[in-house]
């Protein structure tokens, strides 16, 4: 049963709790093993029995199926209502393409011996082998690009960093994932954490860096608890600290907590806020891979960047690349999410289009009614109608039609959606979450609450749309990263695709702050 | 590795009352001893007070400027810059509320009007008998589950009214 948060919240802790009970009242002898999530949301709390054919789920159960499913016999994978077969093949995972996420849901978090049985730890072994520039050179050879959003390639951050001469170089590992619509760096440093472990790890061997750090969202507790805990193994098991598996090469890493601010997520924020600051982004150049953490070269990678390495070395540059489509190589983890029948997890190549996430993995809208807009890529990412849903996911036909894949998650809208307050959230949580260092940013975002105000309450529309239009382009060209510089995709296409929603008065709404 | 780097600003010791009991200031101090020498220890020391006193007094300020060789504006700066930071004693406990877009489309924002009216209190605020602050938040990782909130540690996905009807009975029954 998984110990992820996602499970707990729907309630595995007492599914596991009744089963325990249930089979001490029945004087039936269970091992509960707790692994990460299978991704399989809709499922959650999902339970998987362990048979000869292999692993048998059930799902979604919760505490009071529980006496049923003794009844039906599940503890030797017994038929029942809430039975789906062996794990494995149902459709949804069987289709998948995991190579990040290959273990997640499979073993217990916390084992070294489960990570090293499901091929843990080779890519740091290869990465022992082989001298640096090599392994930067494999990187950037597998084409994998920075899946926190912005997708630079990886491989080029590193080779910047190994170049640059210091005494001290940093790892940090971006783990502030803010975007509405994404759980894969939650879901992955609570279902795995030792690969991003082992990946931060051969980031160090790869740059000279010795030193690491994971800025984590203080929002993700569950997260917290599983990294520390691994830190802690891994520390007394020679994988960290002064000499790695006697290699006499030297990296060890702590985990930061963030503090509420999603513009900590932009890099150069985040290393002002683990330098102790406000923060505040910072002026591009220098690059933090030449001045970063405390003025030293840093490698700046997401979670699930650093979390994709050890498969890179252990398969091959080759491997991963034979993933995916154009320049967008290897798998990216798709967040399927919000008004979704099968919300989940879904790796797999680059190249699926957004119909079909959302009608043969998803099934539609989890009200029923048909779907009306996506927003793909968090909240800085646009809203599409369904004559965009053919769309690739690809970092460049996103960038085709002013939209962007971010980090890969998907929020699915039905048709009760009022497209006019999506946009004028859009400017509010900019509002909100501006750092206030440029002014487009800071200032526009407040005016453009006020001026979609009132546009909806129809006082000259036409002269606030073409103002709105006009400060977007503001937004878009003068700020100084992509909070300010992206809230227009959201906006502008609420009211390109979706403009009859901006021409009837707005419903009272009690303004939340 | 580099410790806070030596600063030209004077540092300066509390003069007036401070507002703090004597097991609060020892917690304060206690803190700073431990991690002052952490590089970019501000963050760190800031999560540790509010850990162990619920939230972070403003007298605790010049305590922690001190500690670290910081000015007071530096410290206040980052105290009111982060959205997880309190200076107000919360509740006994702490209700995340979230109103991001995946919650948004399961009906969060009715959820939140519902839990505004309920509670009888707006964001940032304590109910009257003390048992919970309600806080908003934007996105806690749950978005296929939604709409979600985090009650203390606790996350819970696919929250109705009367689910949450449910959740507050059992809090405000909590010590």
């Amino acid at each position: 049963m998984p110990c992820d948060a996602a499970a707990l919240s729907v309630g595995a802790g007492e599914t596991a709790a009744a089963i325990l009970a249930e089979a001490a009242r029945r004087h039936v002898e269970v091992e509960l093993k707790r692994n990460g999530s299978r991704g399989l949301l809709w499922l959650e709390p999902l339970v998987e029995v362990a048979t000869d054919r292999g692993r048998v789920a059930y799902g979604p159960v919760h505490a009071a199926d529980v006496p049923g499913l003794f009844d039906a016999g599940f503890t030797d994978g017994g038929a029942h209502a809430l039975a789906h077969g062996l794990t494995a093949e149902i459709p949804y995972l069987r289709s998948q393409e995991r190579l990040t996420f290959a273990r997640v849901g499979l073993i217990d978090p916390q084992s070294l011996d489960d990570y090293r049985e499901y091929g843990g730890f080779r890519g740091l072994g290869a990465a022992l082998s082989m001298p640096p520039a090599a392994i930067v050179e494999c990187l950037t050879e597998s084409g994998l690009r920075g899946r926190g959003g912005a997708a630079f390639p990886a491989g080029i951050k590193w080779k910047t960093v190994l170049a640059t001469p210091a005494a001290q170089k940093y790892i940090v590992c971006n783990a502030d994932e803010g975007d509405s619509g994404t759980y894969s760096d939650r879901m992955l440093m609570e279902g795995d954490p030792f690969v991003l472990i082992e990946g931060m790890i051969i980031a160090g061997l790869a740059t000279g860096a010795t030193r690491g750090y994971i800025y984590l969202r203080c929002e993700y507790p569950h997260a917290r608890r599983a990294l520390q805990a691994a830190i802690a193994t891994c520390q007394a098991s020679g994988y960290l600290g002064a000499d790695i598996l006697g290699s006499g090469r030297a990296f060890d890493l702590e985990v930061r907590l963030g503090a509420g601010a999603y513009i900590c997520g932009e890099e150069t924020s985040l290393l002002e806020s683990l330098e102790g600051r406000r923060g505040q982004v910072r002026f591009k150049p220098p690059l933090p891979a030449v001045a970063g953490l405390f003025g030293q070269p840093t490698v700046i990678n997401n979670v699930i960047t650093l979390a994709s390495v050890p498969i890179i070395l252990d398969r091959g540059a080759a491997h991963y690349r034979g993933f995916g489509m154009g320049r967008s190589r290897g798998t990216l983890p798709i967040q399927l999410t919000g008004n979704i029948r099968q919300g989940g997890l879904i790796e797999k190549a680059f190249g699926l289009t957004l119909r079909e996430l959302i009608y043969d993995y998803g099934g539609g809208t989890l009200s029923g009614r048909p779907v009306r807009a996506v927003q793909v890529g968090g909240p800085l990412g646009a809203y599409l109608p369904e004559s965009q849903f053919d769309t690739p996911l690809d970092y460049e036909a996103f960038a085709q039609i002013k939209g962007m894949l971010g980090h890969g998650g998907i929020v699915v809208f039905d048709d009760s959606v009022d497209m006019a307050a999506q946009a004028r959230y859009a400017m509010e949580f900019c509002a909100i979450e501006s750092c206030g260092k440029c002014t487009p940013c800071r200032i526009g975002s407040t005016r453009g609450v006020e001026v979609i105000d009132r546009l909806l309450a129809g006082e000259q529309a036409a002269k606030q749309e073409a103002l709105l239009r006009d400060l977007c382009e503001t937004l878009t060209h003068g700020s100084l990263c992509a909070l300010g510089g992206l809230t227009p995709y959201p906006v502008l296409s609420a009211l390109d695709h979706f403009a009859e929603d901006f021409h009837k008065p707005l419903p009272a709404r009690a303004r939340a702050e | 590795m580099p410790t806070n780097p030596p600063r030209r600003v004077i540092a300066i010791k509390p003069e007036r009352p401070s507002t703090l009991d004597a097991p609060q200031r020892a917690a304060i101090e206690g803190v700073c001893a431990r991690l002052q020498a952490t590089p970019g220890a501000l963050l760190p020391v800031l999560h540790a007070v509010q850990d162990a006193l619920g939230f972070v007094p403003k007298d605790a300020v010049p305590l922690v400027a001190h500690a670290l060789n910081l000015s007071l504006a530096e410290v206040h700066g980052v105290l009111s810059f982060y959205h997880w930071f309190r200076s107000r004693e919360p509740g006994r406990h702490l209700m995340h509320l979230c109103r991001a877009e995946a919650c948004q489309s399961v009906g969060a924002v009715q959820l939140e009007a519902y839990a505004k009216r309920n509670l009888g209190i707006g964001f940032h605020d304590t109910t009257a008998d003390g048992a919970i602050t309600l806080e908003p938040v934007y996105c806690l990782g749950n978005c296929a589950l939604g709409p979600s909130l985090m009650i203390d540690d606790e996350l819970h996905g696919r929250v109705t009214t009367r689910r949450f009807d449910e959740l507050v009975a059992r809090a405000k029954a909590s010590p």
